[in-house]
């Protein structure tokens, strides 16, 4: 265990190492870019430098956590904690396969546009901010350097005017909540005088600010912001076009990457800043998930087309993700973890193969298309159904343990309503996850050519055969990543700096 | 190493392997792979039958494995007298299904094969699992190959059937989660240990008191729609009548038991002063009653003979829920026996109505009569299948109905009444499908050259006439087994009921 002064300017640069060796790769990509940008092949050794460089700052990260990096002094503004690196983890495993997909999309879509891998690099080093920061502002920065690049990536196909209508469509309302973030952040800072998590905690706590007005008007915006960036409804609104406009993998690292981080700055904001006003927020959240899962899950429900429906499911996700934070312990960050574990997996593994059923044109792949696609294409269709069991929370998948341990959480806080609304929201996504399994196994293709041109690419093949196995791994025999998870959301509460302060 | 000691593991895993192995090999094989599994899997089960202690009711061939220890969590197996007859019907019916899809499942063979195998593991595994995430999650996988076995060789509507079944069945089981979830942390908090043994819990089920008419709530849904009882029945005549014949004969003849063994193994003992509380006494007793006796007035007028086979499955099931409610050791012996007999009897009706489907292509009672003549063979199966269904004495049914019916009179004398009066309702719809099939005049020339049973189906119906006539001749070597469970059960429950006083339900579950 090495423990590192923050009071120091070595001591702050080396606890922000992982954000560095990623922020130093990125700057050598971008040289990169500067002087091959012309053709595919260009693109491609891009595309590789990221991916090297991603995996690098994979490694100091896992590195930072098994040595368990901690400080020895508080307060900071980036925290050096279990949370932190397995966030971390997670947003660059989303990186990593959204890399992986995109070598091919981008070639199959012939676009050239080496700068996408950039902004790729940049939204994850802003993501692994948002999940470290200790501090409102550390979080507010990475917050918006993610979302600018997301902004710019989503509209990076500027053939199409769905790409551009997304991208105008998520800049503007994500400029907007922004705005509320902001504005919570301030309030917030009105009613303790600071912005550091820790500090907010401590100070809540001693001069009995639990209640304040200004505090809970703050928070009340806080939660407005973080609802747009995670997608709950009533602040989903963008979504579905946003996710429908923009090229397939960035819809997949936006649904898993870009959603996991608004969540993990959410729960760290939450819980080491407001444990003290817990009351305040759970009520807040408890409302914003049962409305999210039910309202998302009941429209994906009348959706036709595949993309459209992977939308709106995810923004039913969010609302599960939002059920174990209500729960407010421990438990539920754990719960938290795992559960966004997995759903990256799956969830990118399934835009992973609609990135590649419809050619030219993925936007149009209706549900009814995939028809036959079991006898054309076993193994796709075998690993779509197992990412559409994984979404559904079937046993033997990790979705299931996921969802069983965000239950678990609720119900361990004696919400049981929520988990009631929680399972019901289950069955009714079964609604729009099983068609799709029974068009590819029980209906017969549409034609005799159908399917023919379906080919994933072997990089995207590997995406989705790996997803796929750690997801049936995870779903029997998920004790490591449990462990995992556990250590992960450990000390998130900051109970033992509280006596130390004192 | 001793019998006991691996044979649970290896009836769970063998099928399973078998199931993979079929996938693997060319397709030719697929039929014949499948059936050595199935029949090695019956044949090493039956050590069980004489190796079984009738004397305890405790649990018999346990096995444990750690499986998730931070959460409580083993894969614990284990077997006692109600559920060593759910595994000896489910090995049993396993090979005869196999071998009854032989001409009838024509593409995609590999694939159906490998499903069925599938579906034994996870059928035995909910009948064996005495743990509450094991028996959950294999409550749950084993919708999946039944899932598609309708969907995918089903007849026309099977599209519609299949996801009927799946969301009817998902529905009830997810409550039965947050149920299972709740004892969990009811008792872990209580006990200071954290398990979802089923034993621990039901030793101190006590502390769930408070919350034990929601939880029964939850349970109760889940196994009801599973028996299925009325009104929750609407998916069975759509699953049944759509999935090909060995589908409906394993749905008819396993997973239906499955929702009343879950009353046996978990509602009732866990929330006795629930389950006996005087009002929902009267509304289980009275579906029940309505299930024995709309299920036989709809099955009399069905056109579709095997639609009149699924309808007769909830007339029969009210009888298993009628044997169970009143809990005596004779109603619960009985209710035991005719989940057994109806394994048998309608997994022999669905057998014969599929070859009746193979030799016409139609299953509409008006399209037969008189084939008697032409096949003689098939008519006298049917015959004594159909009596053995009815209830005549000297078969199986005949002792699974009297005994409910002798062991409920004492409870509720009323109920028994109306209730007898559905074996008049079930011969009446069967003698009469009886008569429009193979007796009446032949007037199809279509019918003139039906084949009668071949070799091969006379194997698969053997083992089941055989059956039908022991268990209505001798029947004691299977009561024997059962008495022990039966009877501490009963006792269990009256004992637990008698210390308890009946709460108020309270409403649950504010946002904090």
């Amino acid at each position: 265990m090495t423990p590192i002064d923050l009071a120091r300017p070595g001591g702050i640069a080396l606890a922000l190492l992982p954000e560095l060796v990623l922020t130093a790769w990125s700057l050598v990509v971008l040289l990169a870019v500067a002087w091959r940008h012309r053709d595919q092949d260009d693109q491609r050794l891009v595309a590789h430098l990221t991916l090297v460089g991603l995996l690098n700052t994979l490694a100091v990260v896992l590195w930072f956590w098994i040595d368990g990096v901690e400080s020895t002094t508080v307060p900071s503004m980036i925290a050096l904690d279990g949370f932190r690196y397995a966030t971390s983890v997670v947003f660059l495993i989303g990186a990593v396969l959204a890399v992986l997909l995109s070598l091919g999309y981008l070639g199959r879509e012939r676009l050239v546009v080496p700068e996408y891998y950039l902004l790729i690099l940049f939204a994850t080093t802003g993501m692994m901010f948002m999940g470290g920061g200790a501090d409102l502002i550390v979080i507010f920065l990475g917050l918006e350097l993610m979302s600018v690049s997301v902004y710019v990536l989503s509209g990076v196909n500027r053939r199409s005017i769905f790409a551009a209508e997304a991208a105008l469509k998520y800049f503007l309302l994500g400029a907007f909540a922004s705005g509320f973030l902001l504005y919570g952040i301030a309030l917030v800072y009105g009613a303790t005088g600071t912005t550091n998590l820790l500090l907010i905690h401590i100070r809540v706590t001693e001069l009995g600010l639990a209640t304040n007005l200004m505090l809970v008007v703050g928070i009340a915006l806080l939660l407005i912001g973080f609802g747009f960036k995670v997608a709950a409804v009533p602040f989903h609104m963008w979504t579905p076009d946003v996710y429908d406009g923009a090229p397939t993998p960035v819809t997949a690292f936006m649904a898993a990457a870009v959603k996991a981080a608004g969540f993990a700055a959410l729960i760290r904001v939450l819980f080491q800043a407001l444990g003290p006003s817990q009351d305040v927020w759970v009520q807040g959240v408890w409302w914003l998930a049962v409305i999210t899962m039910v309202v998302g899950n009941l429209v994906a429900l009348a959706q036709r087309k595949l993309k459209r429906m992977l939308a709106y499911s995810s923004i039913g996700h969010a609302g599960y993700l939002l059920a174990a934070v209500s729960a407010g312990t421990e438990l539920g960050a754990a719960a938290f973890l795992y559960y966004i574990l997995a759903y990256t997996l799956m969830t990118i593994g399934a835009f992973a193969i609609l990135a590649f059923t419809g050619q030219e044109g993925e936007r149009d792949v209706a549900i009814d298309d995939l028809s036959g696609l079991a006898t054309r294409r076993p193994w796709i269709a075998f690993a779509m159904a197992v990412f559409m069991l994984s979404l559904l929370g079937f046993p033997g998948t990790a979705g299931f343990i996921g969802k069983w341990y965000i239950l678990s959480a609720v119900i361990d806080v004696d919400q049981v309503l929520l988990a009631v609304v929680l399972v019901g929201a289950s069955v009714i996504s079964a609604g729009f996850y099983l068609p799709v399994i029974m068009v590819m196994y029980m209906k017969p293709a549409r034609s005799p050519d159908a399917h023919k041109a379906t080919q994933l690419p072997v990089l995207s093949r590997w995406v989705v055969g790996v997803a796929a196995a750690l997801l049936l791994l995870f779903g029997f025999w998920p004790n490591r990543v449990m462990d995992v998870a556990r250590s992960g959301s450990e000390e998130l509460r900051p109970s033992v700096m509280l006596s130390v302060s004192k | 190493m001793e019998y006991g000691a691996w044979i649970l593991d290896a009836l769970l895993l063998i099928p399973l392997v078998g199931g993979l192995a079929v996938l693997l090999r060319p397709e030719a094989q697929a039929k014949h792979l499948a059936l050595v599994v199935a029949v090695a899997e019956f044949f090493l089960s039956i050590p069980l039958w004489w190796l079984f202690d009738p004397g305890t009711a405790a649990m018999q061939f346990e096995i444990v494995h750690p499986w998730i220890p931070a959460w409580g969590i083993t894969y614990r197996v284990g077997l006692d007298g109600i559920s060593l007859f759910m595994v000896l019907l489910t090995t049993l019916t396993m090979p005869l299904a196999v071998l009854g899809s032989w001409s009838y499942i024509k593409e995609r063979e590999r694939a159906y094969y490998a499903l069925l195998l599938v579906l034994t593991t996870g059928m035995l595994g909910v009948f064996v699992a005495l743990d509450l995430f094991v028996f959950y999650v294999f409550w749950e996988i084993m919708l999946i190959p039944m899932y598609f076995i309708i969907g995918v060789w089903g007849g026309e509507r099977r599209l519609y059937a299949a996801i009927k079944f799946f969301v009817y069945t998902f529905v009830g089981s997810l409550l039965m989660l947050v149920a299972i979830l709740s004892l969990y942390y009811l008792v872990g908090r209580a006990t200071g240990t954290h398990s979802f043994d089923y034993r621990h819990i039901l030793a101190n089920i006590g502390v769930a008191d408070r919350w034990a008419f929601w939880l029964f709530g939850a349970f109760f849904l889940a196994f009801a729609i599973k028996v299925p009882m009325f009104p929750f029945h609407t998916w069975l005549p759509d699953a049944h009548v759509e999935a090909p014949t060995a589908g409906s004969v394993i749905l008819a003849g396993i997973l239906l038991k499955m929702g009343t063994y879950g009353f046996l193994r978990f509602a009732v003992p866990f929330f006795p002063q629930v389950a006996l509380h005087p009002t929902v006494v009267t509304i289980v007793v009275g579906l029940a009653l309505v299930g024995i006796i709309y299920g036989a007035l709809v099955a009399m007028v069905q056109p579709d003979f095997k639609k009149l086979i699924a309808y007769s499955s909830i007339s029969h099931l009210g009888f298993v829920m009628l044997g169970i409610w009143a809990l005596t050791v004779a109603s619960v012996e009985g209710a035991i026996i005719i989940m057994v007999n109806h394994g048998i009897s309608t997994g022999a009706l669905f057998f014969l109505a599929g070859m009746l489907y193979e030799r016409r292509h139609t299953r509409a009672i008006a399209e037969f009569g008189g084939v008697a003549r032409v096949v003689p063979a098939f008519a006298a199966v049917l015959t004594l299948v159909a009596l053995s269904s009815i209830g005549l004495p000297g078969t199986n049914g005949f002792i699974g109905e009297f005994l409910v019916l002798i062991g409920s009179f004492g409870t509720y004398p009323w109920a028994t009444a109306v209730a007898t009066t559905g074996v008049i309702f079930a011969a009446a719809y069967l003698l009469w499908a009886l008569q429009r099939i193979i007796y009446n005049k032949l007037d199809k020339p279509e019918n003139e050259q039906m084949q009668d049973l071949s070799r091969r189906e006379l194997i698969v119906l053997a083992p089941l006439l055989a059956l039908i006539l022991w268990i209505g001749l001798y029947p004691a070597p299977f009561l024997h087994r059962i008495e022990s469970s039966a009877s501490a059960l009963v006792e269990q429950v009256h004992e637990e009921r008698g210390q308890m006083v009946m709460v108020e339900p309270v409403m649950e579950g504010d946002p904090r």
